[in-house]
């Protein structure tokens, strides 16, 4: 069996590629220590010296703004030299391959790379050629996993529910396409969260996902009841309209969070999205700007989650 | 080898020191976690108007690229302004220095004090930068090869130990 | 020449035979009577076999020589003791024009190693539209018809296209797949591929297929060979075909009978594999199924890839994993897991698959063509770059040792590999 390849020999994370396959330990850690990071960004002067002299390259291969932009800031409050790359994901038989824009940047000497790609696998390959000085994180592959989005959620979530060992947790929409929702299980079981629920029609769930630790529900309300927690999927437009669904309307009316289907869930359970939101698809606007949505402070959480990651794989 | 001064007698002496030069205005910040330990018994012997500082230099460090990010870092709270004002910064144990190096610039990450005085425990020597305390309970010699460190029992008690350095 | 192979462990899969012997070559041929030779090769401590057949290796020529060529291909096929090899229609430009063929037979009978036997394209540049002239692509030496790994969907093509290798007589060689619910897949529909955020390729799309195509066989009567089978589901199905006396036969990628979807790992691309490699149920299957003889043979399904081709993302990765040199020690670590004899193992990979593909090698008998391979069954090698003759290093074994080490082949009584 193969080394985990984010841990080094010592055990200490050197990439973050996956939730999946970190000791509970590495998790709390980077917890405990964005909680550090929290109080940085309310202050006046919003920098630490800590990756001074530092060059973390963003390397964007599928479009994003806000998860580049909250990379940018959080390197930024690390004192880092940010350089952004925007590569359109190109075939392979135009322009360069992967590995050789990584070689290139490399040679620039690069510390950090923040990796986003629609492929599957493609931040382990990139981890399996930088130099042992370099480090990987990966921003989100292909329908695999986003690791950072996962803890920024975990943060979410302890911060105001404190208790993991009690909570009833449901994700709701499109898991199959879903690398945020993949994450977030691998946390919240590895931190033993006792009940993980997903909530989608059967073409939006994938095979074998009870594997995971999860309960498969088709029924909305069925699924939301007593739960501690709802976290909302992003719908994509290319998945309206096509084999996966018939029309947004159609998914609104059965999946869609509203207050009314809110109802069965806890009356102090918080609502959660990665963002962003499609208003009137997966979530309505009285819920999503109400007083269980925790959506933006999720924001907030995910610089200084941002950091702590940056400052743990940086150091090791 | 000298017996190691007993540190609950050290702390009456402190406060007493300090007492005549804390206003309504002055500020006390610990740096942890035996530094926060001291302040903490010093800011209620001195009954400071402001409440009490705690810092973590985690951030700070000059030694981030050699040792990575080693411990859980605490969060650092200071619930007052920084700017003009007096302060009295305190840690438990005085030796190369760098640890008040980077606990200054946290410190001027939050503003511009009017004054900072450095108190601490003891004073092992040892500087490598041109750092000295206004206020310092005992000089301590340390053998080679080992390290001083603050300790408390759980009824509150504080005590300075020598362990073998890693 | 006259070759005399003293003292070797005999194995003649087909009679069943092995015990220590000689065996005589002269003219070509295994002889019965003794007398002068010419040569004598010691044999002591080796197992003498017939050459493996091997039904599906991909030369890349014409086309592909980027990826390898004829020449380190065939040097690697008789490194691996393969004698004889159907190489499928996928090259570039597809076989489906005599030309081509005879091309490639000449060009593969002057490098004078292995036999190679090249299945036709079925449908014009394997497009699935129109049929090719099978009469003159089998006149230029196409001993089946076959679509690599392209689709057919349109299934009135397929039947018109069985219906018309029936005609002739002609095997149609096919890989089950439906081309949608295969399409976009690229790992087999299950655990690993959930976890791993893989697009997936359900059992059923094999399934589905199979039933069409044999459904069409009780129509035509066409003799069909499916090729790569995957899941278990498919090995029952062919076990009824079977049952049923349907005239067909089938096969399994050696790699399919070791590996299953676990061996994933961290995205290693050299597992990516067409079809692909399954669930550790479907994998004991296809090894069981191969032992109680329901899957007729095995085959290294060699497809060499060079290197960027497999420094890809594992979805982009090209598919395919060298096997000529691996057929043997894999068939043997196969055989050796299952508690079989040594004849019935090696019959997977020489008398079956000869009587497959209708040739008269793959036993040693008076009067058959002298294509053998001697080998230590014990010896171990490790499988690497320098290791591997082939221009593809491209595999899932690389880095291990396996047991199994070529010191002779002979082709048409001719010793066309050596390795002390």
């Amino acid at each position: 069996m193969q080394r985990n390849p984010q841990l080094n020999a010592h055990g200490e994370l050197q990439h973050l590629l996956s939730i999946e396959g970190l000791p509970r330990e590495i998790l709390l850690q980077i917890l405990d220590t964005a909680e550090s990071f929290a109080g940085v960004t309310e202050r006046e002067v919003k920098k630490v010296p800590l990756l001074r002299g530092k060059s973390v390259f963003n390397l964007f291969f599928e479009p994003s703004t806000r998860t580049r932009t909250t990379f940018e800031i959080a390197a930024k409050r690390l004192s880092a030299d940010v350089i952004n790359l925007n590569i359109a994901a190109s075939s392979q038989s135009k322009g360069e391959s992967l590995l050789d824009t990584v070689a290139n940047l490399s040679a620039m000497q690069a510390d950090l790379f923040v990796v986003r790609h629609n492929a599957s696998g493609a931040p382990y390959l990139i981890a399996r050629h930088v130099k042992p000085h370099e480090h990987v994180i990966n921003a989100g592959d292909g329908r695999h996993a986003h690791p950072t989005q996962g803890l920024l959620d975990l943060y979410t979530i302890r911060h105001y529910k404190k208790d993991f060992s009690r909570l009833v947790v449901a994700i709701v929409g499109d898991v199959l396409h879903s690398r945020v929702a993949r994450s977030l299980i691998h946390g919240l079981t590895t931190l033993g969260a006792p009940e993980v629920r997903v909530i989608g029609p059967q073409t939006l769930i994938p095979a074998g996902v009870e594997a995971l630790g999860v309960r498969v529900f088709h029924a909305m309300r069925a699924g939301l009841e007593d739960c501690d927690v709802v976290v909302m999927l992003r719908l994509q437009n290319e998945r309206m309209n096509g084999a996966l669904l018939p029309s947004a309307q159609e998914f609104f009316k059965h999946y869609g969070l509203t207050a009314e289907k809110l109802a069965a869930a806890r009356p102090d359970a918080i609502v959660m999205h990665p963002g962003p939101m499609n208003r009137g698809v997966e979530i309505d606007t009285p819920v999503a700007d109400g007083p269980h949505s925790v959506i933006l402070p999720q924001v907030t959480f995910g610089i200084a989650v941002r950091m702590a990651v940056m400052s743990i794989v940086a150091g090791n | 080898m000298n017996a190691l001064p007993d540190a609950e007698a050290l702390v009456p002496r402190l406060a007493a020191e300090l007492a005549p030069r804390v206003t309504a205005a002055s500020a006390m910040v610990g740096l942890y976690t035996g530094g926060a330990w001291l302040a903490e018994r010093l800011h209620a012997a001195l009954r400071l108007e402001q409440p009490l500082g705690l810092m973590d230099i985690a951030f700070y460090r000059d030694d981030y690229a050699a040792q990575g990010l080693k411990h859980d870092p605490k969060r650092t709270r200071l619930p007052f302004a920084v700017e003009g004002r007096d302060l009295l910064l305190v840690d438990d144990v005085l030796y190369t220095g760098r640890t008040v190096r980077a606990a200054l610039n946290e410190l001027f990450d939050y503003g511009r004090p009017r004054s900072v005085a450095l108190v601490v425990l003891a004073d092992r020597g040892g500087r490598q930068l041109p750092i000295c305390a206004q206020h310092c309970g005992a000089q301590v010699e340390v053998p080679e090869g080992m390290r001083l460190r603050l300790k408390r029992d759980p009824a509150g008690r504080l005590r300075l130990e020598l362990e073998r350095a890693a | 020449m006259r070759i005399l192979i003293r003292g070797g462990r005999v194995v003649d899969p087909a009679s069943g035979r092995d015990a220590t012997g000689d065996v005589f070559v002269a003219d070509g041929r295994i002889s019965q009577a003794a007398g002068e030779a010419d040569r004598t090769i010691d044999a002591r401590g080796l197992v003498v076999a017939p050459g493996l057949v091997d039904l599906a290796a991909r030369l890349r020529e014409p086309g592909y020589e980027y990826k390898a060529t004829l020449e380190s291909e065939m040097d690697a096929a008789v490194a691996g003791g393969v004698t004889s090899l159907a190489c499928p229609p996928d090259t570039d430009p597809p076989l489906d024009e005599p030309g081509l063929v005879d091309m490639l037979r000449r060009r593969a009978k002057a490098l004078e190693r292995a036999r190679v036997y090249p299945v036709g394209a079925l449908t014009a540049k394997l497009a699935g539209e129109r049929l090719t002239e099978m009469a003159e692509l089998a006149e230029a030496g196409c001993v089946a018809f076959s679509q690599a790994n392209a689709p057919l969907p349109d299934t009135q093509v397929l039947w018109r296209a069985l219906q018309y290798a029936a005609t002739y007589g002609f095997p149609v060689w096919l890989r089950a797949e439906d081309p949608w619910l295969a399409r976009g897949g690229v790992a087999h529909d299950g655990e690993v591929a959930t976890r791993l955020g893989l697009p997936g390729i359900p059992v059923f799309a094999e399934t589905i297929a199979l039933g069409t195509l044999l459904e069409l066989v009780r129509a035509t009567r066409t003799r069909v060979h499916l090729c790569r089978l995957s899941s278990a589901a498919a090995v029952d199905m062919i076990r009824a075909a079977k049952k049923e006396r349907l005239p067909v036969s089938c096969d399994v990628g050696i790699h399919h009978v070791h590996l299953s979807d676990m061996d994933l790992g961290f995205y290693d691309a050299h597992c990516r594999l067409e079809p692909p490699l399954r669930s550790q149920r479907d994998r004991d299957a296809l090894a069981a199924g191969l032992a109680d003889g329901t899957i007729d043979c095995a085959v290294s399904d060699h497809a060499p890839v060079d290197e960027d081709g497999k420094h890809l993302p594992f979805a982009e990765a090209e598919p395919g994993a060298t096997g000529l040199e691996l057929l043997l020690p894999l068939a043997l670590k196969w055989g050796r897991e299952r508690g079989l004899a040594l004849a019935a193992t090696l019959a997977r990979v020489t008398s079956d698959p000869a009587r497959v593909l209708g040739v008269a090698s793959g036993r040693i008998a008076p009067g058959a063509p002298a294509d053998l391979v001697l080998f230590d069954p014990e010896a171990p090698w490790r499988v690497s770059a320098q290791s591997l003759r082939s221009q593809g290093k491209n595999s899932p074994f690389l880095g291990y040792e396996l047991a199994g080490r070529v010191r002779a082949t002979l082709v048409a009584g001719h010793v066309v590999f050596e390795q002390p």
